[in-house]
């Protein structure tokens, strides 16, 4: 079974592989998509707070989880590149590192539509908010400083190091950025304070949650097979591809 | 005592050798020869631990450099492209600092007569940003005059940049370490005639 | 540890002889620590409030600025080569030249801000407690700073691009050492504050040279 799985390994194993397990995700992803908006917007109950409004919690929520959870993959596989030695860590952490941008992103804008409504600002300094700000400046760096460096195996071994880095950071910031928002009172206007939760809200949440993870998975790889192709692009089985397309 | 095993490597996409076996013993000068961009320097880079090889391994003593580490690296001399002088600091400072770094103390006395050895001693106290370029290399060289424990000189062209008088300085200085069972490998694109017990050469950029 | 001094050492003697370099550096904290009024108003009270944030916020942007020089000029003359080829641990160059960055950058400002603290009209005690939030705090910039300052070495758009990578790891010593300063503003003692930046110098002086000393073997491979 080990075996099996360095298999795949190299990029040109894993290419093909990864080609077949794409549609499946975004079946996956849309399914759930569907069944979580659904509870999303009928089966949840109105909020006696916050009215209609509070439903973007259903996106907020999720896509802060995703951004969080991905960065951590990232950094594993971070890891596992400097410890293994392997193209295809490096390649994958690329991949990975715009999903979980756009999520980030996600999570401000969806948070910056959910407070006005409800606190008249599209922005508040709260402890979540200002940490996911914090998160998204560490992936644009990432991605910056992989973009910045031509040679691609620097760039990589050089990610994975930031990433790491970060990794160890991302708990500590978010602690620092806690103590920051509980000192300054103001803590009245605070986005973490949601809705006490009813089982439908948890379970729209899991289910958005969900897919957005499949969806992540989807779009890294379809970003992946981009990336492999052309960092491989002088390999033979590449042209190969080329000519049969 | 040294050994490359199936060593490999390329850069920028560009495979630069392959399947590189070469051994060097006591009193052994290798000769690393070929055209510009042929991989000259990377091979002394791989050599010296400072650029990973894309497959096969260094060894020293037997022993695989890469989990040898500041063991080996006590008993290299590397002299890379760049004539590693700070401009700031003068010509003995300079070599001063190098000896710290390696590790030993040397007195007054044996800086004087490195430097004299490169023909520079009335250098010494000239910011090395004063230099010219020839100056500055030969300001590099001292070290190979200097007594250290390093018994594996790597040397990327050193005689680039040199007049003929100090060439032969440097030639003489090569030539003594190898006969007191030193090892010396060096890249160059011309001849150098250098007195060896063992001379080996490797020709990249078939 | 005689190569630890030798570095330290050399590197002092060549800013020294280099003079402008820090010199540039502690007049630009002071610049723009005198800009702040003249962009938000004079009004006192306000200005005692934002005093801590804006003389950190300077060290921080002036500790961005000092960054790309820490490497960059050894890199450029093959000497950090020959550190790499020493047999000095490559921790001991970069905890060396971490130490040497901070006395022309860190010390400096952190004896500066003072004076800036008198501009903001601190009172005496948040005066002590913003130069021991600096002097805890500045070493961590050098610290976390050389990691940043070696994943971008040799590197285009090197220094706004180091900036964007080491600010975000700062967030938690703004935090932290401004608070504390707040705190002593508003009776509350800091004590919690200046042992949280402890806690974080002391992460980072683990993070920070493991990172440099990989990043630098990346840069010079």
């Amino acid at each position: 079974m080990r075996l099996d799985l360095f298999r795949f390994a190299a990029p040109q194993a894993f290419f093909p592989l990864a080609g077949r397990m794409i549609p499946w995700f975004s079946a996956l992803a849309a399914a759930l998509a569907l069944a979580g908006l659904y509870v999303a917007f009928f089966v949840a109950p109105t909020d006696h707070q916050q009215g209609e409004a509070y439903r973007i919690i259903f996106i907020h929520v999720p896509a802060a989880w995703m951004s969080m959870f991905l960065y951590v993959v990232m950094a594993c596989w971070a890891a596992a590149g400097i410890a293994l030695n392997t193209r295809l860590s490096g390649m994958m952490s690329s991949a990975l590192a715009p999903t979980g941008a756009i999520f980030t992103f996600i999570t401000l804008w969806s948070g910056a539509l959910w407070g006005k409504p409800t606190w008249g600002t599209y922005w508040v300094w709260d402890a979540r908010l200002t940490s996911e700000l914090v998160l998204l400046f560490l992936y644009l760096g990432f991605i910056a400083l992989k973009g910045a460096i031509p040679d691609p195996v620097r760039a990589d071994r050089a990610g994975a190091i930031l990433a790491l880095v970060g990794v160890v950071n991302v708990p500590i910031i978010y602690f620092s950025v806690q103590w920051w928002n509980t000192l300054h009172q103001g803590a009245s206007v605070s986005l973490t304070r949601a809705p006490s939760m009813a089982a439908t809200m948890l379970l729209g949440m899991l289910l958005m949650a969900l897919a957005a993870w499949m969806y992540s998975i989807a779009a890294t790889l379809a970003r992946l097979r981009n990336i492999i192709l052309e960092r491989e692009r002088d390999a033979q089985w590449v042209l190969l591809q080329r000519t049969a397309a | 005592m040294l050994q490359t095993r199936e060593l490999a490597c390329e850069r920028g996409g560009r495979r630069l050798f392959s399947a590189l076996n070469v051994a060097l013993d006591a009193g052994g000068l290798l000769r690393v020869r070929g055209a510009n961009g042929s991989g000259k320097t990377t091979l002394l880079r791989c050599l010296a631990g400072l650029t990973r090889p894309g497959a096969g391994s260094v060894h020293w003593h037997g022993d695989d450099i890469a989990a040898l580490g500041d063991a080996y690296r006590s008993d290299l001399l590397f002299l890379g492209h760049s004539p590693a002088v700070k401009d700031e600091l003068t010509v003995a400072e300079n070599l001063d600092f190098s000896c710290r770094l390696s590790g030993t103390e040397i007195s007054a006395a044996q800086l004087d007569r490195a430097l004299d050895a490169l023909g520079i001693a009335k250098l010494a106290g000239r910011p090395a940003g004063y230099l010219s370029q020839g100056q500055r290399r030969r300001a590099a060289l001292a070290r190979l005059a200097l007594p250290g424990p390093a018994k594996l000189w790597l040397l990327d062209e050193p005689l680039a940049a040199l007049d003929d008088e100090a060439i032969g300085r440097v030639r003489s200085l090569c030539a003594a370490h190898l006969a007191a069972g030193g090892l010396l490998v060096l890249t160059s694109h011309q001849e150098v005639e250098i007195a060896a017990p063992n001379l080996e050469s490797v020709a990249l950029g078939g | 540890m005689s190569g630890f001094s030798a570095i330290l050492l050399r590197d002092l003697r060549v800013a020294l002889r280099r003079k402008g370099d820090a010199l540039n550096v502690l007049v630009f904290f002071v610049v723009v620590s005198s800009l702040f009024p003249l962009g938000v108003g004079p009004e006192p009270n306000q200005l005692r409030a934002m005093a801590a944030g804006v003389v950190w916020i300077a060290a921080l942007l002036a500790a961005v600025l000092s960054l790309p020089r820490l490497f960059a000029a050894d890199y450029a003359d093959g000497t950090l080569e020959q550190m790499l080829v020493g047999p000095q641990p490559l921790v001991v160059v970069v905890l060396a030249k971490s130490a040497a960055h901070w006395l022309l950058t860190g010390l400096p400002l952190a004896l500066a801000a003072p004076v800036i603290g008198l501009q903001y009209d601190l009172p005496a005690g948040a005066q002590g407690v913003l130069l021991a939030s600096l002097l805890i705090g500045t070493p961590v910039l050098s610290l976390l700073g050389a990691a940043g300052a070696a994943l971008t070495l040799g590197v285009r758009g090197g220094g706004a691009l180091l900036g964007l990578l080491v600010l975000p790891l700062f967030v938690p010593v703004l935090v932290f050492g401004a608070g504390a300063v707040g705190a002593s503003l508003t009776g509350i003692d800091p004590s919690a504050h200046l042992s949280l930046l402890g806690a974080f110098l002391a992460v980072s002086s683990l993070v920070g040279p493991w990172a440099a000393c990989a990043a630098l073997r990346v840069a010079l491979d």
